[in-house]
């Protein structure tokens, strides 16, 4: 499919999902059940990223210790936890990154 | 009058904005490193205008998935407006058509939390005789203007960064450190770390599957398990 279409469609469709009860009608209540289940999207779909990220290599698992991604990203769990800070967090796992993978090229 | 109930919508937007900026930015950059080009890349931050999900996007691009799976993983990330919408909906019922076609397309999460707090505090039977006499949707229309217009610039910031910084830098991981800024800090309790792991780890499994459907089923056992969390620990 054609990138713009693809992107059109995403669109429109968000967009319709803003709209939908501000066009249709006033006071409108959600049934609870579904109410609790877009309440745990949002962690999902974005959990459902990070750890493949974390653990995976050119699709292959790689569960060890010298998997950079995965210090590296422990250690902005890590800071995102006890700082609860955007920045700190990205900054924290970036420097992480490139300071692991450096100590591994110099120890190789 | 107009004017300074719009200026109340951006100052108490200002505050926010210092997060998005960075957010937009790490989107233009994975955008640029993902190959889409710079046009498409701007253009999205407009058509689809919601900072994860084109996040989102931009990864499944890397990654070659099928254009219908991009178009319903966007569309399950944003979902959540739905409540947004609904929230509004009963506030924004008098106003011209225009308007609700307007604030509609402005209602972000961040758009939506200022308005809200305001809206709230102010309270629904106080406001809703007047919201339009006292100028009231101005305050969401300078919060959400506020925040379009800092994810557009914050947008071409990112895309000029993602031609001068090298791949070598591994810029990519932003996406992972980005998402687990927003995640971890809202894991409260037991249900959320349940949907969190449960997603992961069905990601992770499912990775190989055709057409990148494992993102989906990972979402759904992610939050069928969260929601049979927290009816299991309600009903102890």
């Amino acid at each position: 499919m054609n990138l713009w279409l693809v992107m059109i469609l995403a669109g429109v469709g968000t967009y319709l999902i803003r709209l939908s009860s501000i066009l249709l009608v006033g006071h409108k209540e959600f049934p609870p059940t579904l109410k609790k289940a877009l309440k745990y999207i949002p962690t999902a779909v974005l959990s459902a990223i990070i750890l493949p990220e974390l653990l995976m290599k050119d699709s292959q698992l790689y569960l060890s210790i010298w998997n950079p991604r995965l210090l590296a990203g422990v250690l902005a769990i890590l800071t995102a936890w006890r700082t609860r800070n955007v920045v700190l967090t990205i900054l924290a796992g970036m420097l992480a990154l490139w300071a692991i993978t450096w100590l591994m090229s110099v120890m190789h | 009058m107009r004017f300074s109930r719009f200026l109340q919508g951006v100052k108490a937007e200002l505050p926010l904005l210092v997060g998005v900026a960075p957010f937009g930015m790490i989107y233009g950059v994975l955008a640029i490193q993902a190959g889409i080009i710079k046009i498409q890349a701007q253009a999205m931050s407009s058509i689809i205008f919601a900072g994860s999900s084109q996040i989102v996007f931009t990864q499944l691009v890397l990654e070659s998935a099928p254009g219908l799976v991009i178009v319903v993983a966007v569309l399950v990330v944003n979902l959540r407006h739905a409540l947004y919408s609904a929230w509004m909906a009963p506030y924004l019922q008098r106003l011209s058509r225009g308007w609700k076609l307007l604030l509609a397309y402005l209602l972000t999460d961040e758009a939506y939390v200022v308005s809200a707090i305001h809206y709230e505090k102010l309270g629904y039977a106080e406001l809703h005789p007047t919201f339009e006499q006292e100028f009231q949707h101005y305050y969401l229309f300078g919060a959400g203007l506020a925040l379009w217009t800092t994810w557009q610039v914050s947008t071409a910031f990112g895309l000029f960064l993602g031609t001068v910084i090298p791949s070598s830098w591994s810029l990519d991981f932003t996406l992972a450190l980005t998402f687990i800024a927003l995640v971890v800090p809202n894991l409260r309790d037991r249900a959320g770390v349940i949907t969190a792991v449960s997603a992961g780890v069905v990601a992770v499994l499912a990775t190989n599957l055709p057409y990148k459907v494992g993102l989906v089923i990972a979402v759904v056992i992610g939050v069928v398990a969260g929601m049979l969390m927290e009816k299991g620990s309600a009903e102890k």
